[in-house]
């Protein structure tokens, strides 16, 4: 049995568990035991990744396992794994393992929410696995579509309308992706569906790169809330339960990098040479819009919302300058975004589920009423501003540092408007802050609320263990995905 | 007379004697039983034994063969097709159960049976016919009794309107291919398959010929612009003879469509190939765009399955192999969600008379099991993995993308985002809509759950397990 296809096993095996379960101590055993088998696992499975290449191993992908599945058409389940999906595969097992806290309490349909969430999670580890195109697509869309229910049954707000437009756009830009797929499996010769042999054969003429790279990227990208089709980003983030959104701002939207990296970088380098500066473009304008636009909102899930657009912009914004420095701040990016709008997220849900609002206009004075969400609250947002020591700092610097290694007048203009986004995030950010933390309360009702039970603590100290950890101790992990981005980058060279 | 020849025709001989064995069992009904619906020798037992033998005797293909002159031409292809629409068949028998002990339709049980399989009868004519007498044979044989089973419930007035509409469009398309047909026998002097393609020049005449043959077929598979008629009989026919009609009318046609292209119209490949590039898009796009609007989920299906049609063209319009096995395989893939779709709709519209989106609200609390298959079969229609209708689609759409349609495969992808959208509403309305007064609570009768079981199967494991489409692969053939 391989390691990597237990990242599957497990998940189906929660979901028969949880099928069978009677009662709400059933289901919370079963998704505890999964989900700490899986984190456990992940860990795991980076001590034997970081073993296994301090032995000499230079393989391109570790661990593989090949099992034909459609032989006349090619198609393989094929897992393997480097040092980029290894970092995300334990960026997803931690939010999957918090996430589960963070929806203890969740009422009603407990049951068929942790199906759903189950499903959703096995998806993304499925995609991170995967090299296989078909399977890797096919695990995408598995990711996608529990979103739909788990927001319409269980969100917030106005959750019908944000389901069906999220699903929606979701579908939309796989369609692309679908079509861009085929695209690239015709155009190496239709031979097989595994990317590192089609990155192997390295045969898909010019002309048809040029079409398959900007679909695949855009199919990938609006999942990466690619402007101008971010917009289900903070509508769907709004109205979703606390440990979706954590989910999706967390893991799900990390899936639109890694793909765009993975497939359309990776597969057509001298279409992406020729055609990114169009996308830089338009993720330039993702990240300073997305900050200008979460000065503005007055809901705390929306600000964060459009912080995600922001930071989600920033990392396809460093694939796209194409050198191993931004790339591997990107992944870097992608791990600390992750980790800390989880963090958000979570805390977001905890203080609304005690204030029943989530308008900052309302809020005020809760450093004194809920000193442990609150001091978390300023944890997470120092480092969504990128104070050093935490997380953010890591990653924006690794990316900036890069994007200003590319000589060009356009490259390094769009490195220095990108970098105002990191004032614009200081600016939100401090206000929010300012605002509903400090100062004195207002309202009566809030005065009596409590503080963070036992199961939010877990949630909230385990995100915050691994941002902080992120931030102190980067290079381990940072020369893990760097060795892993530099195979791909030099492709990219003529 | 080589008599032995007969034995290439199994399948066919096997189904008469299912029906004639049906047909005499129904004579001995005594009338008391008839009248209370308890008759114990039809009561669905004895169809669906019958029908579970035929389907296993003839699930394994045979060598091809040429019986008749050329009259009738088998191949193992033919085989796998049937077995598809033997399994279908069988799944509407489970979901007639609860319908047929209706007190209004227990006293002609058996001639539901008997009429449906001599559609079914019709259906195998067509698929291997080596000729087009036999095939137009074939044709009128699946059409006309088809008309009897929507007009079924005839007590209801939407029932028998169906059934005029149905009979008089089926008439009328019948006249267009025969038309068809016989301006093609003017330009090739023969009408047997083997014979034909080297008369076939592409003459204006035979183009022409061509249009009213593909008008005829269209009709049969409710293709825009020749899908009017649908709507109206789907939603006035009895939900079971609706599932039917769907499914098993459909797939055949689309497989006949299919072979007789390739072998009868090769060398007018680019013409055909035109003309189904524009049916396929006006199809798809069409019939979902009016499939968002519909509030009765019967016409709701009626114009995802015109979609679907449109869908199942994909795999027609390259006519390679490949094309062929990913259209076998669609159309099995396609029955399994589809049916499911309709044993859900039937079994409520029976207890509770409900058929409307509004109705389903808040389906999900008080029958939480129906509306689960039922959201398994939707997802499985748009095409959402992990589930079968996810590797189907990607199988026809890649068929057609490798006979170098992108346009098209781009434009039918875009569409199965619309179609997702009206198949979410029906899931919004189950699970997210609260409702005043929901459909009560009840158990469905044991063959539903069976028909349901075999169809969640279906959607759960055709795609998994990659052997079925291989196994279809191994036998399909192409231009």
């Amino acid at each position: 049995m391989n390691i990597l296809s237990l990242f599957v096993l497990i998940p189906l095996l929660m979901l028969g568990g949880l099928w069978a379960a009677r009662g709400i101590k059933a289901i919370r055993s079963v998704m505890v035991a999964g989900s700490t088998a899986l984190l456990a696992l992940s860990v795991v499975l980076t001590y034997l990744y970081l073993s296994e290449r301090g032995a000499g191993n230079t393989a391109d992908m570790l661990f593989r396992a090949d099992l034909v599945w459609y032989a006349p058409l090619h198609i393989a389940y094929s897992v393997g794994v480097d040092g980029i999906s290894v970092a995300m595969l334990l960026l997803s097992a931690i939010i999957v393992f918090t996430g589960t806290f963070a929806s203890w309490r969740l009422q009603p349909l407990t049951k068929e929410y942790f199906l759903w969430f189950t499903l959703l999670s096995m998806g993304v580890f499925g995609f991170f696995i995967s090299i296989d195109m078909f399977t890797m697509f096919m695990f995408y869309e598995i990711a996608l579509i529990p979103m739909y229910l788990l927001i319409g049954v269980w969100g917030s707000g106005r959750k019908e309308y944000s389901a069906m437009k999220l699903t929606l756009m979701l579908m939309g830009g796989s369609a692309f992706l679908l079509i861009g797929i085929l695209g690239i499996y015709f155009g190496s010769g239709a031979t097989t569906m595994n990317i590192l042999e089609i990155a192997g054969l390295h045969n898909i003429p010019f002309a048809q790169q040029c079409i398959w790279f900007p679909l695949t990227f855009l199919g990938f990208g609006v999942l990466g809330a690619l402007f101008p089709f971010h917009t289900w980003s903070p509508d769907g983030h709004a109205s979703a339960p606390t440990a979706v959104s954590m989910l999706h701002a967390g893991v799900l939207m990390k899936l639109g990098g890694y793909g765009c990296f993975r497939i359309a970088i990776f597969l057509m380098p001298e279409a992406a040479n020729e055609l990114s500066w169009i996308f830089l473009i338009l993720t330039g304008i993702s990240v300073v819009y997305g900050a200008f636009s979460a000065c503005v909102q007055t809901d705390l899930k929306y600000i964060n919302a459009y912080s995600s657009v922001s930071h989600c912009g920033l990392v396809l914004f460093a694939i796209l300058m194409l050198n191993q420095t931004a790339a591997t701040g990107a992944v870097l990016q992608m791990l600390s975004h992750g980790l800390m709008t989880a963090l958000f997220f979570a805390l977001i849900g905890m203080i609304y589920g005690r204030t029943h609002t989530r308008d900052v206009r309302e809020l005020q004075g809760l450093m004194k009423i809920m000193p442990f969400l609150s001091v978390c609250y300023v944890i997470a947002g120092l480092a969504n501003l990128g104070l050093p020591g935490l997380s953010g700092f890591v990653a924006e610097m690794t990316i900036f540092v890069g994007s200003f290694q590319n000589f060009d007048v356009f490259h390094r203009t769009l490195t220095i408007i990108a970098c105002t986004s990191i004032v614009i995030t200081a600016v939100y950010i401090l206000r929010l802050v300012g605002k509903i933390l400090y100062g004195t309360c207002t309202n009566k009702h809030h005065l009596e609320l409590t503080d963070a039970t036992w199961d939010e603590r877990v949630a909230v100290i385990g995100l915050i263990v691994c941002v902080a950890g992120l931030g102190m101790a980067p290079f381990w992990i940072s020369s893990m995905i760097s060795d892993s981005v530099a195979p791909i980058v030099t492709h990219l060279i003529p | 007379m080589d008599y032995s020849q007969f034995l290439h025709m199994r399948e066919e001989l096997s189904l008469i004697a299912v029906l004639v064995i049906l047909f005499i069992a129904d004579l001995f009904v005594s009338p008391d039983n008839r009248k209370n619906g308890k008759s114990p020798i039809l009561n669905t037992m004895l169809p669906v034994v019958l029908m579970t033998i035929h389907t296993v005797v003839n699930f394994f293909p045979s060598e091809a063969a040429d019986v008749f002159g050329g009259m009738y031409h088998y191949v193992p292809m033919h085989t796998v097709i049937k077995s598809v629409l033997n399994i279908a068949t069988l799944i509407v028998f489970f979901m007639a159960h609860e319908w047929m002990k209706r007190e209004d339709t227990a006293f002609k049980q058996g001639e539901f049976y008997v009429l449906t399989l001599s559609t079914l009868f019709g259906m195998y004519l067509m698929i291997s016919a080596g000729h087009f007498l036999m095939f137009f044979i074939g044709l009128e044989t699946a059409s006309i009794p088809m008309a009897a089973l929507v007009a079924f419930d005839k007590y209801r007035h939407n029932s028998s309107e169906a059934g005029a509409k149905y009979i008089l469009t089926a008439l009328f398309s019948s006249a267009l291919l025969l038309f068809g047909l016989s301006l093609i026998y003017g330009t090739c002097g023969t009408l047997y398959f083997d014979d034909m393609p080297q008369h076939i020049n592409g003459s204006t005449l035979q183009i022409m010929a061509f249009v009213f043959f593909f008008a005829g077929m269209g009709f049969k598979l409710s293709l825009v612009p020749f899908h009017l008629w649908t709507a109206d009989v789907y939603e006035g026919a009895p939900s079971t003879v609706t599932a039917y009609l769907s499914v098993v009318s459909k797939g055949s046609a689309a497989f006949v469509l299919l072979t007789v292209l390739i072998k009868v119209f090769a060398p007018m490949v680019q013409n055909w190939q035109e003309v189904l590039y524009w049916i396929t898009i006006a199809s798809i796009t069409v019939a979902n765009l009016f499939a968002v609007r519909q509030q009765n989920l019967k016409r709701l299906m009626a114009f995802s399955s015109i979609s679907q049609a449109g869908y199942i063209m994909l795999g027609v319009i390259g006519g390679t192999a490949q094309g062929m096995s990913s259209l076998v395989y669609y159309v099995l893939v396609y029955a399994a969600a589809n049916l499911g779709v309709f044993a859900v709709i039937t079994i409520i519209a029976l207890r509770s008379g409900k058929t409307t989106l509004e109705d389903y609200a808040g389906l999900y609390k008080t029958n939480p099991k129906l509306s689960f298959l039922m959201t398994l079969s939707l997802f499985s229609l748009a095409g959402i993995p992990p589930f079968a209708g996810f590797f189907s689609k990607f199988f026809i759409f890649m068929a057609a993308f490798q006979s170098g349609f992108h346009l098209l495969v781009f434009i039918a992808l875009v569409n199965t985002v619309i179609s997702l959208y009206y198949y979410l509403l029906i899931v919004k309305a189950m699970y997210i809509t609260p409702s005043e007064n929901p459909i009560p609570t009840f158990r469905s009768d044991n063959y539903t759950r069976i028909g349901l079981a075999i169809c969640t199967i279906g959607i759960i494991g055709l795609g998994i397990a990659s052997i079925v489409y291989q196994s279809i692969d191994k036998l399909a053939f192409g231009l």
